[in-house]
């Protein structure tokens, strides 16, 4: 059922039935597996992929690095927690390297990303840094190019 | 000027196909969901699209050998070895092509003397007939049955063997129809050939595109290699169609009158296709697979929904075509695709324009998403409810 999940997770607005069929499996079989992996939340939610630069112009993407003093009980877990739980944080990973966590944030002016570092990020116990770097360009996501090129002009032919 | 004597009598003969008048229609209509034209709906992988960049940004632009490069040559007998068991001498026995259409012209040609009979089994490409002809060969059209999921049998090309028999084309796995014929199917065959001089072309282009059972070759039979001029291409495995890359194999005598042709023809295939085959070549198998595995679940999405909506089809194993039966329509298969077309604004290809056997048929190509091969079942749905008064 691996490859449901991949269908899914490239095209969730697909008919089960055509899903189905694309995995080797019967309608009733693929609405089953669909409804487990929702209820162990192996999927996780459906959402679409939007370009919002083609809509508003003011809106950033900041990658923020941060630097954090793990808790002797918890390690990254608890902190982490009480940082993820701003509704500003998009997408928030663990990472190995220089830096402890990365946060993404989207769809906020310039100016409420300056005021969730300093206001709510920084402040909080056991962040020892950050370092904000900020999106100029989306070329590509989950797969999606951004821009596609338009579709060629071409005449029908018979093959 | 009188452009009728200038022509050459035999173009002349060769009739137009009469799709053409369907295909104005096509044109001039907008949001159609084509399950119509027969190439793969995926752009050629880009690794292998960067090694034909890199080819041009070193400067290799200019010619290859007249067989091709050595190097493509190569890789192509390993390929062919690796994948299906065949072993040519890529020095002697291959020969680079544009496309693998220019194979099956080259080896009609070079095989052919004028009323030599070639049987072209049916429903296929269109292309076998007209080259026939332009070959001054006489195609004999041999009329495959949906009953025997448009295999050849050996008692239908038993029946059509004439002393004048000298070539028979083996359109396997099969453009419109999707149908394979497996190693015993092609046992029974050879067991009709062996002992005749008759050669086979056999035009193994959707090679790759078999589900279930892998191809086999009727170069691999036992007898048949001596006979066969294998064609392959890029095309379809690799979504290679507009980089015109092909290839013949058969024993050295029948390459080096088709490379001859060839030389004198078109010299050599484009080199920064080559290029770009050698990459497809040596990384491309795993491409292969996917694209694939992606035609076989739309596969089994189109067939259980044509037979579902009463369009009774077999379960093609090749190609990515789906040949369904329409007469329960009461429509020709003509009329079918204008009226599907300009009611429902889905293409599908009328079943008359692939010769003899044809005819109450339509080919649907499954090389689409499977977005626009739900909307175009949604839509049929509507168009058979509708044909039935429903």
């Amino acid at each position: 059922m691996e490859k449901l999940l991949e269908l899914l997770e490239r095209d969730c607005t697909m008919p089960v039935s055509a899903l189905a069929a694309a995995a080797g499996v019967s309608a009733d079989e693929a609405k089953a597996a669909i409804k487990q992996y929702e209820d162990n939340h192996t999927i996780l939610g459906y959402q679409a992929i939007v370009d919002w630069d083609s809509i508003h112009k003011d809106t950033v993407t900041a990658l923020i690095e941060v630097n954090v003093t793990p808790q002797s009980k918890d390690g990254f877990d608890r902190i982490a927690e009480r940082i993820y739980q701003y509704d500003e944080v998009e997408s928030m990973y663990l990472m190995s390297g220089s830096f402890d966590l990365t946060i993404i944030i989207s769809g906020c002016t310039l100016r409420q990303v300056a005021q969730f570092v300093a206001e709510r990020l920084a402040p909080i116990q056991g962040v020892t840094g950050t370092s904000t770097h900020f999106i100029l360009k989306k070329y590509k996501e989950k797969h999606l190019v951004f821009q596609p090129q338009a579709p060629e002009e071409r005449e029908y032919i018979f093959v | 000027m009188n452009y009728d004597s200038v022509l050459n009598e035999k173009i002349q003969n060769i009739k137009p196909s009469g799709i053409r008048k369907f295909f104005d229609i096509l044109d001039e209509m907008t949001d159609v969901i084509s399950l119509g034209i027969g190439e793969p709906d995926f752009v050629t992988p880009w690794h292998i699209r960067h090694a034909g960049i890199c080819s041009l940004e070193q400067g290799r632009t200019k010619y290859t050998s007249n067989a091709g490069m050595l190097q493509l040559r190569r890789e192509i007998a390993a390929y062919l070895e690796r994948r299906f068991g065949l072993r040519y001498d890529y020095a002697g026995e291959l020969l680079v092509t544009v496309g693998g259409s220019e194979a099956i012209d080259l080896a009609l040609r070079v095989l052919l003397d004028p009323g030599d009979e070639v049987i072209v089994p049916t429903p296929s490409f269109v292309c076998y007939g007209p080259l026939t002809e332009m070959a001054g060969g006489i195609p004999k059209y041999l009329e495959l049955k949906a009953a025997n999921e448009f295999r050849l049998t050996p008692a239908e090309l038993k029946a059509a063997i004439t002393p004048q028999t000298k070539v028979l084309v083996l359109p396997f796995p099969c453009n419109p129809t999707g149908g394979t014929m497996d190693r015993q199917d092609l046992e029974a065959i050879a067991a009709v050939l062996r002992g005749t001089d008759i050669m086979v072309v056999s035009d193994e282009i959707y090679a790759e595109l078999t589900y279930g059972r892998r191809h086999v070759s009727l170069a691999n039979i036992p007898d048949m290699r001596e006979r066969t001029v294998v064609v392959g291409g890029f095309s379809k495995s690799h979504a290679m169609t507009g980089w015109r890359m092909g290839y013949a194999c058969a024993p050295k005598p029948i390459i080096a009158a088709m490379t001859k042709l060839h030389q004198f023809g078109i010299m050599s295939a484009p080199t920064t296709s080559q290029y770009a085959a050698v990459e497809a070549m040596r990384s491309g198998d795993e491409d292969i697979e996917r694209m694939r595995g992606e035609y076989d679940g739309r596969r089994r999405y189109l067939v259980e929904n044509l037979n579902r909506l009463g369009l009774y089809c077999f379960k093609p194993k090749g190609a990515f075509y789906v040949f369904p039966d329409i007469r329960s329509t009461g429509l020709t298969s003509d009329e079918f695709c204008e009226r599907f077309l300009i009611e429902e604004k889905v293409a599908v290809i009328p079943g008359s324009a692939f010769g003899p056997g044809g005819e109450g048929f339509v080919r649907a190509c499954y090389a689409a998403s499977m977005r626009d091969i739900a909307e175009a079942v949604a839509r049929l749905e509507h168009f058979v409810a509708v044909l039935s008064g429903n």
